[in-house]
């Protein structure tokens, strides 16, 4: 078996006229923690159904644990998965729903009340799933997602509706399952998180990856810039002038300006916004942030 | 395909499904049954449609299921609402997902979870016979009906087939209403448009030209629990009827395998 936990290569699903995966090509080696990244409607959930075994290809190929996509049986024993939030039957408790899946999956009932213990709904496991909060429902989807000791576990915006403390809980625990070998294959949309926790990153961008490999070697890639703040949002729009006047790159973000442009320009830029009259709050060289990366190279607006 | 059948049970057995499911079928069966005893000296019928069974047919060996025989249908529609709703409701919550990363071979678990819920239907079906055959023997002193042949070898006979008659279409209705399930992935739709067709769009069609019924599946089905009417043979019910659980099992089959699971 290769070191590739998933490998897909051109992979593309088309649905009618609309390509919601275009030629997809990345590959999360094994044992490591992978950011899934992109704007809404970017493929991700569709990439990850096609991964899954739930919705079939249109071209390309796509590996797991060295199976091919097209035969999900092959690999899905090994696989913890959730996708699109957690999804289980109302009227049974979290532990009976849990056993649904652990008896169709022939995984050892007394893993249930282990897992349910471990993402924090031990004493709520005799209650109903309907009376769980978001939160709690999350936990029993991670907790299912868990059930076969996954060797791959792909997990769709697994922290939505969590608390702050949950999702350090989710991030403590899907960083302990990597760093046990397991393979984490996981989306979200709070990106400070994946950056903490993520060893490898895929970046989507309508369908299109439009960034695969170490999220170190992306962060490397990444112009340093100086975020400015002035006291008005007039101070703003000189700061931008200045900056675009000497050949960088500058953007208003909420209430700063991004200036690409190396540490050195900082005196030089202070020197100018001093003369323009600008008093600067703020004058901070610093390399973007994933966030920041994210909304470059996706072309979405914070 | 041992784990589908069981995980499927596990959800099956849940005692709101379980015993609400009994309820309603012990319900039917202990009404229609008594019924027939109650209103034996009534004008108006003692049977369905306002038939009259009188107490010689009712002392024939077969006379202890003739209740039972006459509620099979309403039975297959209860089994219908199930293998509809169990069904459709994997859509509904979005738990199809979770049931097809655990089990990838489609065919497996829709045929899983077929002979679960078809397991399911037998034990209402018995327990439906018991508690029918048991109305028929404590109301047959009240209505002077002779139960000496009801326990002879032939009565015993009688009580079998007509409990295999009425499984085979009460899982005949719940293979048409998995079928409905997969096809419209919405309990309400499919239950509403499964139980309008037979309750009421096949006897409409049955009240402006009769022969229309021996081609419709519910009228079959009924047929076939009932072991044959004057209208209806049991041989063309289970040709007619059969047909129809075939073609609804290849749809299903088909649409359950092929398609993609998006939501």
């Amino acid at each position: 078996m290769s070191n590739l936990a998933i490998s897909v290569k051109d992979l593309s699903k088309k649905y009618g006229e609309r390509m919601a995966v275009s030629h997809a090509t990345f590959e999360v080696p094994m044992g490591s923690v992978c950011g899934f990244v992109g704007p809404n409607g970017s493929g991700k959930t569709t990439t990850m159904r096609m991964l899954l075994g739930l919705i079939s290809h249109t071209g390309g190929t796509g590996e797991v644990l060295g199976s091919s996509i097209d035969n999900p049986e092959e690999y899905l024993s090994s696989v913890g998965a959730m996708i699109e939030g957690p999804a289980f039957y109302p009227a049974l408790t979290g532990s009976e729903n849990l056993k649904v899946l652990a008896t169709l999956g022939g995984f050892p009932i007394e893993r249930v009340q282990v897992l349910l213990d471990q993402v924090g709904l031990g004493d709520r496991s005799k209650s109903k799933y309907k009376t769980y909060s978001l939160g709690m429902k999350q936990r029993l989807g991670i907790a299912a997602a868990l059930l076969p000791n996954p060797k791959v576990l792909i997990l769709d915006e697994p922290t939505n509706g969590l608390d702050p403390e949950g999702i350090q809980e989710i991030r403590a625990l899907l960083r302990n399952l990597a760093d046990a070998g397991t393979t984490v294959f996981v989306s979200s949309h709070l990106l400070s998180e994946l950056e903490i926790i993520s060893d490898y990153l895929v970046m989507l961008r309508k369908g299109e990856v439009v960034f695969s490999g170490a999220i170190q070697d992306l962060m490397k890639q990444q112009q340093p810039i100086i975020l400015v703040k002035g006291s008005s949002n007039e101070d703003l729009k000189k700061i931008v002038e200045i900056g675009t006047a000497a050949g960088h790159h500058s953007i208003i973000r909420v209430d700063e300006v991004h200036i690409q442009a190396s540490a050195d320009w900082a005196p030089i830029l202070n020197r100018a916004a001093f003369d323009a009259g600008i008093t600067l709050s703020k004058l901070a060289p610093t390399l973007p942030n994933l966030e920041e990366t994210f909304f470059e190279m996706t072309g979405e607006q914070k | 395909m041992i784990r589908v059948i069981k995980a499927e049970l596990r959800k099956l057995r849940r005692p709101t499904l379980f015993l609400g499911t009994m309820g309603a079928a012990f319900f039917f069966s202990g009404l229609f049954t008594a019924l027939i005893y109650l209103l034996i000296d009534s004008p108006n019928g003692n049977s369905d449609r306002g038939r009259r069974v009188g107490r010689e047919l009712l002392a024939l060996a077969g006379g202890s299921t003739y209740g039972f025989a006459t509620v099979g249908s309403l039975l297959g529609i209860i089994a219908l609402c199930i293998f509809a709703a169990q069904t459709a409701q994997e859509y509904t919550y979005g738990t199809l997902r979770n049931l097809l990363v655990r089990q990838s071979g489609r065919i497996r678990l829709l045929l899983g979870k077929h002979i679960a819920m078809s397991m399911f239907a037998i034990v209402m079906v018995l327990l439906s016979a018991i508690l029918s055959v048991g109305t028929s023997v404590a109301l047959s002193g009240r209505a002077k009906v002779s139960t000496d042949l009801w326990f002879t070898a032939n009565g015993w006979s009688s009580i079998g087939h007509t409990v295999l008659n009425v499984s085979i279409a009460v899982i005949g209705f719940g293979t048409i209403g998995m079928a409905l399930g997969l096809l419209l992935r919405s309990p309400i739709s499919a239950i509403s448009i499964g139980v309008l067709w037979i309750l009421i769009i096949e006897n409409l069609l049955g009240a402006v030209k009769a022969s229309t019924l021996q081609w419709m599946p519910g009228s079959q089905l009924q047929t076939i629990s009932q072991g044959g009417t004057v209208d209806i043979s049991y041989s063309h019910a289970m040709q007619v009827g059969g047909a129809y659980v075939i073609a609804a099992t290849v749809v299903a089959s088909i649409l359950f395998s092929r398609r993609d699971v998006a939501n």
